[in-house]
Parts: C-alpha cells; sequence; structure tokens
C-alpha cells in the first residue's frame, strides 16, 4: 500500500509539474465537440446521437493519455528505477491505472459541461447526474485499465503511438457499447426510466475481468 | 525430421475435407427456405468456430509460454494464431457472400455475431504488426503472450457484450432445435473437417519454421559466421 501511494503521488506530481496529459485532453476533448457540430451540421444533439458523440470524444481524448502513460518511464528511466526497488510490480500497473483514471475524471470535469453547454438539447437534469457519473466512473476504469495495460505493451514497440490505439481500440469496444446505451436515456428528451442495470452490470464484470486477467499478465512486460 | 506423421496427416485432411463437401453437395437436403445458398453454411460455419477456437487455444499455449519461457510455446502460439487469422478472412467473405444472397446486403449491423467476429478480427490484426515493432526477440514474444492471453479473454467477452444490446435476426440454426438429422451430420462432420484442415496447417506451419530456423542455424555454424540475424521479422523463431 505504502508502494502504491508512492507510485501514485509521483504520477500526479509528475503531471501536475509537465501538465503533459489532462490540458491537452480536455482541449482535445472541446475541439472535438467543434469537429462534431461541423461535421454533424447540427446545432444540438440528444439521446443516442449525444450519447455516442460524448464516448467517441472521451475514448479518443484518452488514448491521448494513453500514449503518453509510459513515456517517461520509458524515456528517462523510471522503467529502470522501479524495477531496482524491491517491490511487487503489479503496484506499477496499479498506480498506472489509478492515474489515469484521475485524469480521466479531470477531464470530464471539463468535457461535460462543454458538452452539455456546447452541443445537448435537453437540459441534464439533477437528479441524472449521478446515473451520469456511475456510468462514466465504470466506463473510466475499463479504459484506464486496458490503457494502462495497453501503454506498456506499446511503449516498448517502434510506432508506439500507433500500435496503442490499434490494439485498445477493438478491446474497448464492449465499454464503448454499454457506456453509449447507458447514457442514452440520460441525454434523451422526456422522461425515462433511468439507466438500464444492464449496462451497468456488463460495465462492472468488464471491469472486474480485465482488472483481474491485467494484475496476473502485467508481470512478464517488465522483465528487461 | 520436422514433419513426422504430416503425410499421414495431410491425407486423412483431404479424405476428411473431400467426404466433407461431397456430403455437403449430394447428401444434405436442400434447405426449405433458402435453397442451394444455405450450403455455403457448411463452410462458413465450421471455419468460425474452428477460427475462434484457434484464437483461444493461441491464447492457452501463450499461458504456457509465460509459464515456461520455452520458445518453441510461443512459436506454437504464433503459427496458432497465425492460421486462425487466414480462416478468420474466410469467415468474413464468406459470411458477407451469406448475407448478400440471403439478406440481399453485404454486411447487416444489427447482426450480432458478424458485427463481434469483425471486432475480434480487428483485434487479432495488430497481433502480427505489433510483433513486428519489436526488435528484441524475447521481449517479443514475451509481450505477444501477454497480447494472446488478453485477446483470448477478450473472444468471449466481445460477443456477450454485443449480443447484450441487439435483438439477433440470425438464422438461429442451434438451439431451436429444428436442424433435421441429415443436416446435424453433414454440419459435424464438415465442422471435423474444418478442424483438422486447421490442425494440419497448424503443424506444417510449424515444421517449416522448426526446419527454416535449424537451417539457417546449420549456415551459421557452417560459414562460421556468429553475426546475429538482422532481419526483422514478426515471426519467431527458435
Amino acid at each position: 500500500m505504502r508502494v502504491l501511494s508512492a507510485l501514485l503521488r509521483k504520477e500526479l506530481r509528475l503531471e501536475l509539474r509537465t501538465l503533459e496529459s489532462v490540458p491537452g485532453m480536455a482541449l482535445f476533448s472541446v475541439t472535438t465537440f467543434v469537429v462534431f457540430h461541423f461535421g454533424l451540421a447540427q446545432a444540438q444533439v440528444e439521446g443516442d446521437l449525444a450519447a455516442g458523440i460524448l464516448v467517441v470524444t472521451l475514448l479518443f481524448a484518452g488514448m491521448l493519455g494513453l500514449n503518453r502513460l509510459y513515456v517517461a518511464d520509458e524515456e528517462q528511466g523510471g522503467f529502470d528505477g522501479f524495477l531496482l526497488a524491491p517491490v511487487d510490480r503489479t503496484w506499477l500497473f496499479i498506480a498506472k491505472a489509478l492515474a489515469l483514471f484521475t485524469y480521466l475524471v479531470v477531464l470530464e470535469i471539463v468535457m461535460v459541461p462543454a458538452f452539455v453547454l456546447l452541443l445537448l438539447g435537453p437540459t441534464l437534469s439533477l437528479g441524472e447526474l449521478g446515473p451520469l457519473v456511475g456510468i462514466l466512473a465504470l466506463a473510466d476504469a475499463g479504459f484506464a485499465i486496458i490503457a494502462a495495460l495497453i501503454g506498456a505493451i506499446a511503449v516498448r514497440t517502434r510506432a508506439r503511438d500507433l500500435i496503442g490505439p490499434l490494439i485498445a481500440l477493438p478491446l474497448l469496444v464492449p465499454v464503448v457499447i454499454a457506456t453509449a446505451r447507458g447514457l442514452e436515456p440520460l441525454l434523451s428528451e422526456g422522461a425515462h426510466g433511468g439507466v438500464p442495470g444492464k449496462w451497468l452490470a456488463i460495465l462492472a464484470l468488464y471491469d472486474l475481468v480485465f482488472g483481474l486477467l491485467a494484475v496476473a499478465v502485467f508481470d512478464p512486460l517488465l522483465e528487461d | 525430421m520436422y514433419g513426422k506423421g504430416l503425410r499421414g496427416l495431410s491425407v486423412a485432411t483431404i479424405v476428411a475435407v473431400v467426404g466433407a463437401f461431397a456430403l455437403v453437395a449430394f447428401y444434405a437436403p436442400m434447405d426449405a427456405d433458402q435453397g442451394f445458398r444455405q450450403k455455403i453454411f457448411y463452410l462458413h460455419v465450421p471455419m468460425a468456430i474452428v477460427a475462434l477456437l484457434g484464437f483461444i487455444f493461441g491464447g492457452l499455449l501463450a499461458i504456457q509460454h509465460l509459464r515456461t519461457r520455452d520458445p518453441k510455446w510461443d512459436l506454437r502460439s504464433y503459427v496458432a494464431i497465425h492460421i486462425s487469422l487466414i480462416l478468420a478472412v474466410g469467415v468474413l467473405i464468406t459470411g458477407a457472400i451469406w448475407a448478400k444472397t440471403s439478406w440481399g446486403v453485404w454486411w447487416v449491423w444489427d447482426e450480432a455475431t458478424l458485427v463481434s467476429f469483425l471486432i475480434v478480427f480487428l483485434l487479432y490484426a495488430t497481433y502480427t504488426p505489433m510483433r513486428f515493432a519489436i526488435e528484441d526477440r524475447e521481449r517479443q514474444a514475451r509481450y505477444a503472450s501477454v497480447f494472446a492471453i488478453t485477446a483470448g479473454a477478450f473472444v468471449p467477452i466481445c460477443f456477450g457484450a454485443v449480443r447484450a444490446q441487439q435483438t439477433p435476426i440470425h438464422p438461429h440454426t442451434f438451439g431451436s432445435g429444428d436442424l433435421p438429422g441429415p443436416m446435424w451430420l453433414t454440419f459435424l462432420v464438415s465442422l471435423g473437417a474444418m478442424a483438422l484442415l486447421y490442425y494440419t496447417l497448424y503443424r506444417f506451419e510449424i515444421a517449416t519454421k522448426l526446419a527454416r530456423g535449424r537451417l539457417s542455424s546449420l549456415r551459421r555454424q557452417l560459414l562460421d559466421d556468429d553475426a546475429p540475424v538482422l532481419r526483422r521479422s514478426a515471426a519467431p523463431t527458435l
């Protein structure tokens, strides 16, 4: 636990000092909304279209985070330093996933209000905020798990910016499906029966399975 | 030395494949609804089943590689995924043909099995580029195994998630219990033949890879050349 908090503090401090990922991701997401506005030629969106735009933007903004996640460790000896320490390697994975989860939450604090302001037709009521946060949190967890695993693979390859998203995107399709379908009723006009529990369950199950799997297979990635 | 038993296996495969096609052509009854077009079912479905099982098989071999760190297992995992990828291309093509003849379109999005298969295919299509992008052989093998295990676990999850979001219109041949006996028999023979074909191709590729590795190591010994091989490749070498 001390290892984890030390690693996580290191990640967050690095991000606070360099501001390498989160501001770029936030700016990217707002720009993407503008692009969607012109690409779709719509002033306001709702329902499944709104959910899709939100999820796709989150996914692609997250890809920027995936690509940056391990670069400092690879280029400036962070891996070597970590490997010299007599600690379990799995902690690095957990710290990276938690760090990316934090980035995504910060990103959404900027991105969701921007989306509501710029594109969303129906108004979000206060009661809908709870389910929205729940779905996004589960989606962030799934994304952070996959990105922390695939990022570690991609950073050691040539063409790392290509390989990472290429592998991560198909793996994240279930998250996209569940998040988009789950958000759809919240972003629709008129009354609705809340978020179907099915999508929350699928997201939670996905997070659980890939969380355990990633912990199990992460060690061999750090052997040299 | 590397091809032991391959001749018998090849003959058995040819007999099985020809026999399966003969059953499809002459024995299996015409589908009342779709007629002759339905016959592609005996090629498409066994191919899809074998390809998916091959992906999962590759993941299991990769687990073995990470446990033993023997490059042989990496080679096996690579070959299993490689052959499955080739079959997967065949599945997508035959699936598109079947969709065109029975639904009139080349592609349908509200078809869970088809869409999941495409996603799985796209994921595995990155396997070779990823291997290719890692120069160090030992690291390439390790990373490929991590990929193969993750992707192998992804296969059932993907099918579940895509199915959850739509109401299927696929001709659900299984489970409804309306497939008549001769059709079942033909299907099972086709499935067996396809599995045998997969296994034969798998054995052939492994034999080739092993022989090629042995050849290049002998050549290096004879020429007294201990410079490492500079050629980059996605295929594992022993």
